[in-house]
């Protein structure tokens, strides 16, 4: 067992331990800073804030519509169909599978749909497929805290003569920090994958103006960073790892503080 | 906020002199009849046949052993049992002479006229204020001086206030839970129900907040026709002007308190109180 330990462990120091090795001396203020310039992939000035403005784009633009979507959805197979429901379990059921669907099939149909509708890649493309992509994983966990929450506080507000409407505003406010723990959990799987945005945010050295703008993203970047034969440019994609690591970071930390700050009246 | 509060109560010492308004109203007529009511819950008949006028402007307690289908009874009462599709109720259940299972009754209605307090105490989560505010709010009364009156009257009723006064605007779930319980009872007497049901509502609480809580129930009982379930005899002895047996769906014995414990009729009802099962 503590073999296993130090592997898991070792394993992550190696990872951790190589990005940062490789990457920091490549972390300039240019990076953060600047949109790639000319010559940018062999190894000339510039840095890859298109790549992060295009993710945090495309994850915020995400997380949008997944939460305006999952929400009622798993409002409704809680709270208005019965316990034992045969609709909500399909729902459930589906929601496993869709979950367990690699993402460059999302990618592949993303990229079928915006053909068929005429959409050429861009940022609106990426974000709908980004949706696609997480919307189960957000679905399934705000369901699983759902369902854990006590039959007492449904009662409690039903039995003081509340509309489901009703009821359903006050449990929201108890489930925020589930809610929160949701997002967080799709932002971890939407704005780390390069292959749902390959087809349809597309990539670009620009940032994007408008929603029907090419995008690019820090996975995409990285990507394309580390197929140059340039060691210089090499070393740029580790970099590049690392503020996506610390997006991340910073992304978890403000919404743990906000999930405190609105449920400070959580039971 | 808390000093906008007080600036409506020049002086405290009027408000604890002036009998709440709200409170004052007197609700004559009140009346619970059931006829030949029959739960099902999948295929197990649950209440079988209960038939029972529960006096008004006094204290039912319903007791009996676990599972004999106490808490399902009094459900019947505020139709919760709406919620759960399993449940099949046959029967009529008249409150102020109207048959709440008829079609077209109006099931939010009915859930006004009682005022339920549950076994644990579930405060909403939000403050203090807003907890005894939520009934209110949502059957209509937005100005904010009536809702501030209503607050303080029932906070101060169930003798709430004075503990939480320089804290109503936070959260209530940092009461304690016998506070909790009485801030539920605020809440509930907020909707300003006819009825007030009670689910065990002592069986969490510590002695003293117990004593509380029966203290309270009695005071109620000059304006309120209260229906508890309990656990415990001895509670049932306190407070109940009349009792209600129940053993397995069926009700065995019902009568005044005095009567049903010096006397009781039936055999079962005999065993139940000296203690052979429960």
């Amino acid at each position: 067992m503590i073999l296993t330990a130090m592997i898991i462990l070792g394993v992550l120091v190696y990872i951790i331990g190589t990005v940062f090795y490789r990457g920091l001396p490549a972390l300039t203020l240019d990076m953060v800073t600047k949109v790639p310039g000319g010559g940018f992939y062999l190894g000339k000035e510039g840095g890859v804030l298109n790549a992060i403005i295009g993710s945090l784009y495309i994850i915020f633009g995400a997380l949008a519509i997944s939460t305006v979507i999952s929400v009622p959805l798993v409002m409704y197979i809680n709270f208005y169909l019965p316990a034992k429901s045969l609709f909500a379990s399909i729902i459930r059921f589906s929601l496993d599978i869709l979950f367990g669907v690699p993402s460059i099939v999302y990618g592949a149909f993303g990229f079928a749909l915006m053909i068929y509708l005429g959409i050429r890649a861009s940022l609106l493309g990426g974000i709908i497929t980004v949706a696609m992509l997480i919307m189960p994983l957000m679905m399934r966990s705000l369901d699983e805290v759902t369902r854990l929450l006590s039959r007492d506080l449904p009662d409690a507000l039903l039995s003081l003569g509340a509309t489901k409407y009703e009821m359903i505003k006050v449990i929201l406010k108890q489930l925020i920090p589930g809610l929160i723990t949701a997002i967080l959990l799709a932002i971890g799987r939407g704005i780390g994958d390069a292959a749902t945005v390959l087809f349809t945010a597309g990539y670009t050295d620009n940032i994007p103006d408008s929603l029907s703008s090419p995008a690019a993203t820090l996975p995409l970047s990285i990507f394309f960073q580390l197929g140059s034969p340039v060691e210089e440019v090499q070393n740029r994609a580790y970099a590049s790892a690392i503020i996506l690591t610390v997006m991340i970071l910073i992304l978890s930390f403000s919404a743990r503080y906000f999930s405190s700050k609105f449920s400070k009246h959580k039971i | 906020m808390i000093t906008q509060q007080m600036a409506l109560i020049p002086d405290n010492s009027v408000i604890e002199m002036k009998e709440p308004t709200l409170l004052k109203k007197v609700i004559n007529n009140q009346s619970i009849k059931i006829e030949h009511l029959d739960v099902y819950i999948e295929d197990h008949h649950i209440l079988k046949d209960i038939n029972l006028t529960i006096p008004e402007k006094s204290i039912t307690c319903i007791i009996g052993p676990s599972g004999c289908g106490k808490s399902t009874f009094l459900k019947t009462l505020n139709r919760m049992h709406d919620e759960t599709p399993e449940v099949k109720i046959s029967g009529k259940v008249f409150v102020d002479d109207e048959n709440i299972y008829s079609p077209g009754v109006n099931v939010i209605d009915t859930r006004k006229k009682m005022g339920l307090l549950a076994q644990r105490p579930c405060p909403l989560p939000m403050s203090i204020f807003d907890n005894v505010a939520y009934g209110p709010r949502i059957h209509g009364i937005k100005r904010r001086k009536a809702l501030n009156q209503t607050v303080i009257q029932y906070l101060q009723y169930v003798g709430l206030w004075d503990e939480v006064r320089d804290r109503i605007r936070t959260s209530a779930s940092r009461l304690s839970i016998g506070q909790q319980q009485r801030l539920c009872l605020a809440r509930g007497l907020a909707i300003e129900p006819e009825y007030i049901l009670g689910d065990e509502a002592t069986s969490a609480l510590d002695p003293l907040s117990t004593k509380k809580i029966e203290e309270l129930f009695i005071k109620l009982r000059e304006k309120y026709t209260i229906i508890l379930v309990t656990h415990t005899l001895r509670q049932a002895r306190r407070i109940a002007d009349h009792i209600v047996f129940m053993y397995l769906g069926k009700i065995i014995e019902s009568g005044p308190t005095e009567e049903f414990f010096k006397n009781p009729k039936k055999q079962l009802t005999k065993e139940y109180l000296s203690g052979s099962f429960s």
